[in-house]
């Protein structure tokens, strides 16, 4: 509620230490048990940046962000804030600049609280794959929070912060999103500059905005986007804000998508399918086709990627290193087996066969000809339809330890949100209720470059189910 | 007969930033890793942006070396872990499954007509400066890293094994180098700016690659050694097996590399950080219509407009800074001529008894038209021209030389006159035979340039000496 915390810190209803210390009771009491945070700024110094928030909000020039407590995942580079990326490898790494996105922010008088849990390396769906130890549900804590930003979207359910930011390479935004009863959103691939952003698998990924409600959502999303000269994946297309309105919309129900997702899921989505038919939206079942190859070629590329990112690492001029000396190549391998976990090293190995001569064709062209179908599938789904509806996770929030050591489930549960990173198209993950207490998110997707159709569809969902600015209680 | 094959990696030193980020490409004289960014450093985040100008470079030099030019260029990520390598992959090119260089297929012709062909072009960056502390490998318990160089714009050009002895792998380079001067994209003279692995082999023999190699000279001698090693294991009866040597610069031998280098496979792949950039017809048409004059042209002009034999021409030409001199002199004393033999016989071989390369001469056009001029004056002799030279390579004025140490050409007749009574009096028989045979008369008169420290005037001499044995 940016426009409503701006106003009272105006009008010095909220004075700049009880607005923060509200955040850091919260965070006192439950933290210890959700552990969101891998490193958090001291209050003192988020009270000071505040007081000078005030004077500008005061002096009428300010910006769109001032005053407001944004939980950063930590994978997205912070000058002088250590950046872990959730990983024994970058414990002690501090980045020398910031990412694009935290420069943006910063302008516009965001204040950055702390730097949020995540899956190591992002490569995870439930944040259990940290050497940090996992972020637990604050809807219920014996279940996970989702993945991989699951730091951000526990950040918000419990109301640590106000805004977020996550990073999406096959629903690592969308799943906490869900999880935590909030809304994320995965952007069009190039609407946000990945400058900063510790890669996993750059041609999936993107930075994305996490927020308690559709309002702000946008007005995160409409900061951190735009051409960036530091990443020429980027695209000067300018984005248009664009409000849609139930009454007419055409919404295809990704038949296939359904059928993957447990009974509990499916009749949350159902209920409110049902609302937004009430509402005069016309509802239609179509079909992705090739959903079966979606998750291997995503995984290909992924950990192809992945393997080739994360060659960097080798301990020398940052980041964990065992202090062993000898030849190069045994203290590069000494550095690399004790500073990654096991899901990373899992992922550089398969990658790592999937690049080798011979095998290259067969695995990541093959993947990328896979994309190629994909793609074109949704951009004629497209054609008959506005927006594509689908359960977010197939499955209600594991409980910690449930599928982590289960790799066909763990990446199973990423079936409905790789579709969007395969394709490079926007997603929205937003609340669309709950099932014994526990959160289920409704994934729409758009055309390329539709975001802001995404989150006005967000917005008008959100007056129809009320399911905004949701805490979870304790 | 050899076969040889030649990896050449030039840096663009045109180019005012890296490869990849804004860092500026010049870094000599600069402290270690002061010229460094995120993006050079490849620290966790950063991301390359291609630089637009490297792939006009690359299109000026495809175009001069008659490649096929693709019409995209694509950047793939090369990998294996070193020492010097930030991200522990290199960006570059690859002929492979939806890859391509950015030009293939094309070739340089030497002097005799031979065609050696050149089968691609690739875009790359430099890897970082490993410094031995010891200022050897070999007695270095550890390296220093300098990243000053990590991110420089190159272009890597490969040669099919069409090279058949050291002698031509020298006038390639030398060709290769002069055509890249004259298009401005590497000024070679820059110190490691041009670097060598070569490829060679004798018949029964496996191919020997000897890796960087840092000049021109350097490659000519690493072949000869290298030749000569492998046929003498040849005719010793034993095997020259596949292996990478290294050139020692010092003790002008190659030596096997210290680490078994195995069969790596680099993982090739597009670089997802960077899309491939379209290079349309009309790209290289602009490209094309604004290239500069280049060697093989400017031969011939030089053989039409200023009367030099193919080979003056040639050699001139063959180096760009030369070229441009002698142009420069012409443009004040135009005896095209003789300034071309001054400089290809007599300042060439000062400019390479001092190692350096023409354009690192002091010596400005002026001082040239100087020497010259004072000598068809009758100022100096050819003798003080040869004389001074070498000072004058070295940034001297001749006019100050002559004046300061008095090398004016002796004139003055009395002077000369009591000489040649004195050469007279003590070779009479050569007077005699003189009288009858006109060769001797130049014995007279190299008698008279000794006791007058070959500084007197050479025709006027000759003239009094006639004078003398007539009258
Ligand atoms: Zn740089």
């Amino acid at each position: 509620m940016i426009q409503e915390i701006q106003r009272n810190l105006t009008e010095g209803r909220l004075d700049p230490e009880s607005y923060v210390e509200a955040y850091y009771v919260r965070i006192e009491r439950r933290e210890a048990k959700v552990r969101a945070f891998i490193t958090l700024r001291p209050m003192e110094e988020v009270i000071e940046e505040v007081k000078r928030s005030v004077e500008r909000l005061r002096s009428g020039r300010h910006g769109r962000l001032e005053g407001i407590l944004i939980a950063v995942k930590d994978n997205i580079s912070t000058m002088g804030i250590r950046t872990t990326c959730g990983s024994k490898m970058l414990e002690t790494y501090v980045p020398p600049f910031d990412a694009t996105v935290i420069e943006r922010i910063r302008r516009e008088g965001g204040i950055i609280v702390g730097k949020t849990n995540m899956d190591e390396f992002a490569m995870g769906s439930t944040t259990e794959t940290s050497y940090f130890g996992p972020t637990r549900n604050p809807w219920d804590l014996s279940r996970t929070p989702g993945g991989s930003s699951g730091g951000s979207g526990a950040a918000l359910a419990a109301h640590f912060a106000e805004l977020a930011l996550g990073s999406d390479t096959g629903g690592s935004i969308r799943s906490p999103a869900a999880y935590n009863a909030v809304l994320g959103l995965k952007p069009s691939y190039g609407t946000v500059s990945r400058y900063g952003l510790i890669a996993y698998a750059n041609s999936l990924e993107q930075i994305g905005p996490m927020a308690r409600n559709a309002n702000d959502l946008e007005v995160l999303y409409s900061v951190i986007a735009g051409p960036d000269e530091r990443d020429a994946t980027t695209v000067s297309a300018v984005l248009e804000k664009k409000e849609v309105r139930l009454n007419g919309l055409r919404l295809g129900v990704l038949d296939d998508m359904m059928e993957v997702s447990e009974k509990p899921v499916k009749s949350v989505v159902n209920d409110v399918l049902n609302k937004l038919s009430s509402e005069g939206s016309e509802l239609k079942e179509v079909k992705l086709g090739y959903l079966d190859y979606a998750l291997p070629a995503y995984y290909i590329i992924a950990m192809s990627e992945a393997s080739s990112n994360l060659a960097r690492y080798d301990g020398v001029r940052y980041g964990y290193s065992s202090g062993e000396e000898g030849l190069w190549t045994d203290v590069y391998s000494i550095n690399r087996g004790a500073g990654f976990g096991w899901e990373v090293k899992r992922r550089i190995m398969l990658g790592s066969f999937m690049l080798s001569a011979g095998y290259y064709e067969m695995y990541y062209i093959k993947a990328l000809k896979i994309r190629r179908l994909i793609y074109d599938n949704i951009a004629s789904i497209l054609k008959s339809v506005d927006l594509i509806l689908s359960p977010t996770m197939p499955i209600l929030p594991p409980k910690i330890g449930d599928v982590i050591n289960d790799p066909i489930r763990l990446f199973a549960m990423d079936v409905n949100t790789v579709v969007a990173n395969l394709a490079g198209v926007p997603a929205i993950s937003v609340p669309a209720g709950f099932h014994n207490g526990l959160p289920v998110g409704l994934q729409a997707i758009g055309p390329y470059l539709s975001d802001y159709s995404l989150i006005s569809f967000a917005r008008e969902l959100e007056k129809i189910t009320g399911y905004r600015d949701l805490t979870a209680p304790e | 007969m050899a076969k040889i094959g030649l990896e050449v990696h030039v840096h663009i030193t045109s180019l005012k930033t890296k490869l990849f980020c804004s860092c500026p490409s010049h870094y000599a004289g600069k402290e270690p890793n002061s010229v460094v960014c995120p993006v050079c450093l490849g620290l966790p985040g950063a991301i390359p942006v291609p630089n637009k100008k490297a792939i006009e470079e690359a299109i000026k030099v495809s175009l001069a070396l008659n490649m096929q030019i693709s019409d995209k260029v694509v950047f793939v990520r090369k990998h294996y872990f070193y020492p010097d390598m930030a991200k522990n992959y290199q960006i570059s090119q690859y002929d492979g499954p939806g890859t391509t260089p950015v030009a293939k297929n094309g070739f340089i012709k030497l002097r005799n007509g031979k065609t050696i062909r050149i089968r691609r072009i690739n875009i790359e960056e430099d890897p970082a400066k490993i410094v031995y502390p010891t200022g050897s490998l070999l007695t270095s318990k550890y390296v220093w890293v300098d990243y000053n160089r990590s991110g420089i714009g190159m272009l890597e050009i490969v040669t099919e094994p069409d090279i058949e002895d050291p002698k031509e792998a020298r006038e390639f380079l030398e060709k290769l180098r002069s055509i890249l001067e004259h298009l401005g994209t590497c000024d070679c003279t820059i110190e490691g700016s041009m670097r060598v692995d070569v490829n060679v082999s004798v018949p029964g023999g496996e191919r020997v690659e000897v890796k960087n190699i840092g000049s021109i000279k350097g490659v000519e001698e690493a072949l000869k050694y290298e030749i000569a090693r492998q046929e003498a294991l040849i005719s010793q009866g034993l095997p020259v097996k596949r292996e990478t040597r290294h050139w020692d610069d010092v003790r002008k031998v190659t030596l096997p590399s210290r680490y078994k280098e195995e069969e790596t496979d680099y993982r090739y792949f597009p670089d997802p950080d960077l899309p491939p950039t379209t290079i349309t017809e009309n790209w290289i048409k602009s490209i094309a219509s604004s290239l500069p004059e280049l060697p093989d042209a400017r031969i011939r002009r030089f053989m039409v407009q200023y009367g030099l034999s193919e080979y003056d021409a040639t050699v001139l030409v063959m180096d760009k800074g030369l070229a441009d001199f002698y142009e420069d002199v012409l443009k004040i004393y135009y005896k095209p001529k003789e300034v071309a033999n001054l400089l290809i016989n007599d300042y060439l071989r000062w400019i390479n008894e001092m190692n350096i390369r023409p354009s690192e001469s002091k010596a400005k056009p002026e001082y040239i038209a100087s020497l010259l001029k004072m000598m068809e004056e009758g100022v100096i002799t050819i003798k003080i021209v040869k004389e001074i030279l070498s000072d004058v390579v070295k940034g001297s004025d001749p006019r100050k030389l002559v004046e300061e140490r008095g090398l004016t050409a002796l004139r003055d007749q009395e002077f000369l006159m009591e000489v040649i009574k004195q050469v007279f009096a003590q070779e009479p028989d050569a007077v005699e035979k003189a009288r009858r045979d006109p060769k001797v008369v130049n014995y007279l008169v190299g008698q008279v340039m000794r006791r007058t420290g070959k500084r007197a005037d050479p025709y006027l001499v000759n003239q009094l000496v006639r004078k003398m044995l007539e009258g």
